[in-house]
């Protein structure tokens, strides 16, 4: 199941529509860290509502996107975990760290545009 | 949670009786006057039954049922009674208790309602034993000393079941307003206000963290204070509740700033460790509200002289 | 109403399939939303753990009454290499964090009741059971 990728703007967004395995989750990442580049986007949102489980795996895959898509020259903002989700990730210790999160694609867009901005007004 | 559940175990399994406390009918000495005895409530069981039903009303008992009602678990009770007699083991019996009194809990009817129906009965049936072996006073006693324990016995076991199981229905209520007395709390857009009020034990904060978390989503919350002014001791278990509960609503995207805190919960934070930089904390509630309000954009300001009321 | 399915894990996409069974069979029970959740996560980390370090194993799930009330047992066994050190396994902060380890003390706060035993001449069998609140 590959996850569609979407160019808006300066941003690229992945919508997962449906339960991902291991490997299509390494896809998403090597995807997203291969079309930040060629596409020159700014930032990337994960929107990952429909996800209903979130494990170690799941969580890893996403921390080393984030950070392979900083390196590579732009922000990435996890959007839409659940609640549910939320509160069990804790529990198994799972915290995203160094990762931005927002509460679904529209505060994820705004939070991408105040973060990008600070940036190009600073360098 | 482990405690409560072992408790709900130990209510349920019936840890008052070992199956057999009435001695059944097959007892060398009480056995055969037992037969007796119940062959004697079979055959009368019309008569008797409907005579404790009468007495039922006439003492004003059950007065949350209709007659239909109380005739039709008179029915009832009355045959398990005559079961527990005949068999000596009382599980039918409790099973029954427990689920009459789960049906009639919920009306309103009293402890003392229940202990006295059946007392009731007890005396009902006593005092037809007495009709029936006046005559033979020798065998009136014997029979009467069968007959008492095994009564007193099921006495016990209806209204300890009856007990339990109201017991179980508290711990229920108390449960459903635990959860109404923690609300979350919108003060603006995007603003939640958490205030916790006495003890958070596990099952509490595990309650309170999905409630904050639902919170968040169902009103788009950018911003958390939780405020722990009422909260005057936190073990280290419940510390660690509240720090997941602040990793969560982040994971939701959502800052939480906590207020509040007495210096006895902020050294247990110290004592466990907590990662300060992960934690924002401000003195009291209503800095904690400014604080909110300058991470959302706002900017509280005071436009004139307080605005004096119309007279 | 006993329901037992048994999965044969080998590859990243078993772990889906054992974890949505895990979930459904929850929410048939009348298992709370994040109870579900718990019990999905929990079902995706055992099995991921056989799939990488015994390569093959199965994961059973069923449901089970103890007096009246209900819950989830899942039964995560594999013939892999066992763990050598079981208490260093389930020390805290030996696992999750820095993407090596088992993960096994988190799966443990997500059940009511874990059980492990693991030799290594045959493997490794975690139980781990979830009541229904």
């Amino acid at each position: 199941m590959q996850v569609p990728i979407l160019k808006q703007g300066q941003y690229l967004i992945a919508s997962i529509q449906a339960a991902l395995s291991d490997q299509d989750l390494v896809q998403l990442r090597d995807a997203l860290a291969e079309k930040v580049g060629r596409l020159r986007a700014r930032g990337v949102i994960v929107d990952v509502t429909v996800l209903d489980v979130m494990d170690s795996f799941a969580s890893r895959t996403l921390r080393d996107l984030a950070h392979m898509t900083r390196l590579r020259g732009a922000e990435t903002v996890i959007v839409g975990i659940q609640p549910e989700v939320a509160f069990s990730m804790v529990q198994l210790g799972l915290t995203l760290e160094g990762v931005d999160t927002a509460l679904d694609l529209e505060e994820g867009l705004t939070f991408l545009d105040k973060k990008t901005k600070r940036s190009t007004s600073r360098g | 949670m482990g405690d409560e559940k072992a408790k709900r175990k130990e209510e349920r399994g019936g840890t008052v009786s070992p199956a057999r406390l009435v001695p059944p009918a097959g007892d060398e000495s009480t056995g055969p006057l037992l037969r007796e005895l119940v062959s004697h409530l079979r055959k009368n069981r019309t008569q008797l039954r409907e005579e404790w039903a009468r007495r039922i009303t006439e003492a004003k008992l059950l007065t949350a049922m209709t007659r239909e009602e109380i005739f039709a678990e008179a029915t009832s009770v009355y045959d398990n009674y005559v079961e527990v007699l005949e068999t000596g083991a009382v599980e039918a019996l409790q099973a029954y208790a427990r689920n009459l009194s789960e049906r009639i809990i919920p009306r309103g009817v009293e402890t003392d309602e229940v202990v006295g129906i059946v007392l009731l009965l007890r005396d009902v049936l006593a005092r037809s034993l007495f009709a029936k072996y006046q005559t033979d006073f020798q065998l009136l006693n014997r029979i009467l000393d069968a007959y008492e324990p095994a009564a007193n016995r099921i006495a016990n076991t209806v209204a300890v079941g009856f007990v339990q199981e109201r017991e179980r229905i508290i711990r229920q209520q108390q449960e459903a307003i635990r959860e109404l007395s923690t609300p979350v709390l919108q003060v603006r857009e995007r603003l939640l206000i958490l205030p916790i009020i006495g003890v958070i034990d596990p099952h509490r904060a595990r309650q309170l963290t999905e409630q904050l978390l639902r919170g968040i989503r169902t009103n788009r919350a950018k911003v958390v204070v939780i405020d722990i002014t009422g909260v005057a001791a936190m073990d280290a278990t419940v510390a660690n509740h509240l720090v997941q509960t602040v990793e969560a609503s982040r994971l939701l995207g959502a800052i939480v700033i906590v207020t509040g805190l007495s210096p006895e919960i902020a050294q247990t934070l110290v004592t466990i460790g907590v990662d300060l930089g992960k934690m924002n904390t401000v003195g009291d509630l209503q800095g904690g509200i400014e604080e909110a309000e300058r991470l959302l954009g706002y900017k509280v300001a005071l436009i004139s002289e307080p605005i004096q009321p119309i007279t | 109403m006993a329901s037992e399915t048994i999965f044969s894990i080998y590859t990243d996409v078993d772990i889906v399939l054992a974890r949505q069974k895990g979930r459904e069979l929850a929410s048939e029970l009348g298992f709370a939303l994040t109870d579900s959740t718990l019990i999905a996560t929990a079902i995706s980390e055992l099995a991921r753990n056989i799939v990488l370090y015994a390569k093959q194993g199965e994961i059973v799930i069923k449901n089970s009454l103890v007096g009246d009330r209900v819950c989830i047992v899942v039964v995560a066994r594999d013939k892999g290499p066992g763990i050598a050190d079981i208490p260093q396994a389930m020390q805290d902060g030996f696992s999750t964090s820095g993407g090596l380890g088992l993960g096994l003390p988190g799966v443990k706060r997500l059940v009511d009741e874990f059980h492990l035993v693991s030799d290594a001449n045959s493997g490794t069998t975690i139980t781990i059971k979830k009541w229904k609140r």
